[in-house]
């Protein structure tokens, strides 16, 4: 999805998202949102500056981000996020974000938000 | 297109069969390396997307395997070869959609059977070779212009 660019510190405001790392990245536009758990799908169809809301919480997500220069990763249903994935988003400077929503209700309000 | 390389620059790394926590660090490597030479960035990304598939098959299916690649002027050829069961059926392998991965690969959301497709689609040359029992080779060449 596309829309108007807009900071990703906007989102996080509006969506209440707890920023988990990647503090001090929140400055930078988010081009748009790409929905999947396959980490293959997101290698092949994301694009620069997206959002990735997934519920995958494994340390690969943080490569596959790093790979496509992902916006942040908005981590759905409050899965939980192990210390090592933490780390090494830090480490990458991956942003991730955690939310108790499920994925349909933070992609229908990020819908809005970024067509307004 | 200008790059900034006088000589081929070379990388190596070995990749150990189920150390996920390890993925994605030829490519990231080697995304850098052609960052730094000022590789157009459609291509980098190319490199990386097909380079980091090929890291996570060796990962998924097989016991250990070697990742060679070379940055020339004009292109970057990368190499893998893995001590893994082998492809029984490579067109079948090719197909988008197809794998064999176990469920508890497919739950972290790899072994959707995009891989190879994906190494395919972002090549300009894409070999493979495979014998069952003894493992899989892989060339690709991306080109720079």
């Amino acid at each position: 999805m596309r829309g108007a660019a807009m900071k990703l510190n906007k989102i996080v405001e509006d969506l209440s998202l707890e920023v988990k790392t990647g503090k001090n990245n929140l400055q930078g536009n988010v081009t748009g949102v790409y929905i999947s758990d396959l980490l293959s799908d997101v290698m092949a169809n994301s694009k620069e500056g997206n959002l990735w809301i997934t519920l995958q919480t494994h340390l690969n997500i943080v490569a596959v981000a790093g790979l496509k220069n992902i916006a942040g990763i908005i981590i759905v249903g409050n899965r939980q996020l192990q210390e090592d994935v933490l780390q090494k988003a830090e480490a990458e400077k991956i942003t991730v974000m955690s939310t108790p929503l499920p994925a349909f209700e933070v992609a229908g309000k990020l819908y809005q938000l970024l067509n307004q | 297109m200008d790059l900034n390389i006088n000589e081929i620059i070379e990388g190596s790394f070995q990749i150990i069969g189920g150390n996920f926590a390890n993925a994605g660090e030829a490519s990231m490597q080697m995304k850098s390396k052609l960052m730094e030479i000022g590789v157009h960035e459609a291509i980098v990304r190319r490199a990386a997307i097909a380079t980091f598939e090929a890291e996570m098959n060796v990962i998924i299916y097989a016991a250990a395997g070697r990742l060679h690649y070379y940055i020339s002027p004009d292109k970057i050829t990368i190499k893998i070869d893995d001590m893994g069961p082998g492809i029984e059926n490579i067109e079948l392998a090719m197909q988008e959609g197809y794998s064999t991965a176990p469920d508890w690969v497919r739950e972290m959301g790899w072994g959707a059977g995009m891989g190879l497709p994906n190494m395919k689609k972002n090549s300009d040359e894409f070999k493979i070779d495979s014998v069952v029992g003894e493992g899989t080779t892989i060339q690709m060449i991306i080109n720079f212009s």
